[in-house]
């Protein structure tokens, strides 16, 4: 899936942290949990068009899934593919779980404010994806259905949700191959769910890679109907583009 | 969970009926009750809730759910903002469980989802879209459009991490009631998918009630 194995860029964002970057058609982002127990809150917005955004639902429909792993396309909500899990050691990372918030924050492990603990403060998912939209003039508005890597969340037949505590490890590593040019929010704040008794701040190293071709029978863009008319719709898009 | 309500419809301040493929929009005060019926059975009701004074306070599906710590949707959940406030509490239901991880149809996910031929086919971000270019008073645009409740429609997740799409399990008459707990702008899109069996493949109206 990697056309070099040697990153094109290399970075380590600390835990309780918000980061936002442009990802390009055909590059691979690599999300690796560096010391085990990380959640990245991550959105998805088109730059050429931040209307068009990372849809949870029309995500989860289209492939039956209640989880994302390996093989499934992460989809916006014009029809198309922002970026496809082309590789996944966990088997299960959340999406309907939402982000914390500053209340949340406070009632489970504390208020710590910057005067407190300078960059060592306790942040929240939400403030923290709003204060990287509007570096792209986005907003409360824009707030969706996030992503939450390295975490689970199952249900029993009930419906009943629970957060599965120690489900990822120290490596543990998801590759993002981008279909479409895509702004990516990301923080490492922590699960909603996790109940751990100190506040979660647990660091995530990314990668940047080139990513080989889509070949015709790529594994992910094959694997549903759905996801091959996606690709479609996406390859329509790209249509005119240079 | 099978609750009934006392109201009576009778006694209702507001009724009307939304034939498939149509918006519904209305402002609901806190202590009223609203109620969506279920007129000939199977039919998704696709719901949104704004803050009526602040529309950027609106309806939060995943904190709705993470909130009371379980999917699905009947009496008793409390239906949260995006501030994380009690918008709604469903006092009354008659047909058990409402999906909200399923989102609307779009003319672009009916693409994906059934054939790149059905673009053209109406659907209920369509109507959610002409209900705020017709209404320039709200401030509300496609930014506006998140994710929401489809009331009568049932999506069971499977333990394993699986999502399918049963048929209804509404019937005519049925019903769901909600109380408001602040001033709120009702959007529902009454939903015209022809494509899956969320409507029996026959859409058809609801009425809408309110009570003060």
């Amino acid at each position: 899936m990697l056309e070099t194995t040697v990153p094109l860029y290399d970075d380590l964002l600390p835990g309780g942290a918000h980061w936002s970057f442009v990802m390009r058609k055909d590059h691979v982002l690599r999300l690796i949990d560096e010391t085990g127990h990380a959640n990245i809150g991550m959105l998805m917005y088109n730059p050429e068009n931040p209307l068009e955004r990372y849809n949870m639902p029309d995500t989860l429909k289209n492939q039956h899934t209640f989880k994302l792993t390996k093989g499934h396309v992460l989809l916006s909500d014009m029809g198309r593919v922002f970026a496809s899990i082309v590789r996944d050691d966990l088997g299960w990372h959340d999406t309907v779980s939402g982000t914390c918030n500053a209340k949340l924050v406070e009632q489970r492990w504390g208020k710590k404010t910057y005067q407190d603990a300078y960059n060592h403060c306790h942040r929240n998912g939400f403030s923290s994806f709003l204060n990287e939209l509007a570096k792209y003039g986005l907003g409360k508005k824009d707030l969706t259905a996030n992503l939450n890597w390295f975490s689970k969340v199952k249900t029993d037949n009930g419906g009943n949700m629970a957060y599965v505590s120690d489900h990822s490890h120290a490596g543990a590593t998801v590759d993002l191959r981008f279909e479409m040019d895509t702004i990516v929010v990301l923080h490492t704040c922590p699960h909603p769910l996790n109940t751990a008794l100190d506040y979660p701040s647990n660091p995530l190293r990314y990668q940047f890679f080139k990513a080989q071709p889509v070949a015709s029978a790529d594994p992910c863009k094959i694997s549903s109907p759905e996801a091959t008319r996606a690709f479609a719709n996406t390859a329509l898009y790209h249509t005119m583009q240079p | 969970m099978i609750k009934k309500s006392a109201l009576n419809p009778e006694n209702a301040i507001f009724r009307e009926t939304v034939p498939a493929g149509e918006y519904f929009l209305k402002v609901v005060k806190a202590g009223e009750s609203v109620r969506i019926l279920d007129l000939e059975g199977n039919q998704a009701a696709d719901t949104l809730f704004y803050n009526a004074h602040n529309p950027t306070e609106r309806y939060s599906a995943v904190d709705t759910i993470r909130a009371q710590g379980n999917v699905y949707l009947t009496a008793g959940s409390k239906l949260m903002s995006s501030e994380n406030n009690v918008m709604l509490e469903i006092t009354a239901d008659t047909c058990g469980r409402h999906d909200t991880l399923g989102g609307a149809c779009a003319a672009e996910s009916n693409t994906t989802r059934y054939a790149l031929e059905k673009k053209c086919m109406h659907a209920c971000r369509d109507s959610w879209l002409v209900a705020v270019t017709e209404h320039e008073e709200l401030g509300m645009t496609k930014r506006d459009i998140t994710h929401n409740i489809n009331f009568f429609m049932n999506v069971p997740v499977t333990a394993e991490g699986g999502l399918t799409f049963e048929d209804g399990i509404s019937d005519a008459g049925k019903y769901v009631e909600l109380k408001a707990e602040m001033d709120v702008l009702v959007m529902i899109s009454n939903c015209p998918q022809l494509n899956n069996p969320c409507n029996a493949y026959n859409p058809t109206p609801i009425e809408v009630l309110v009570w003060s």
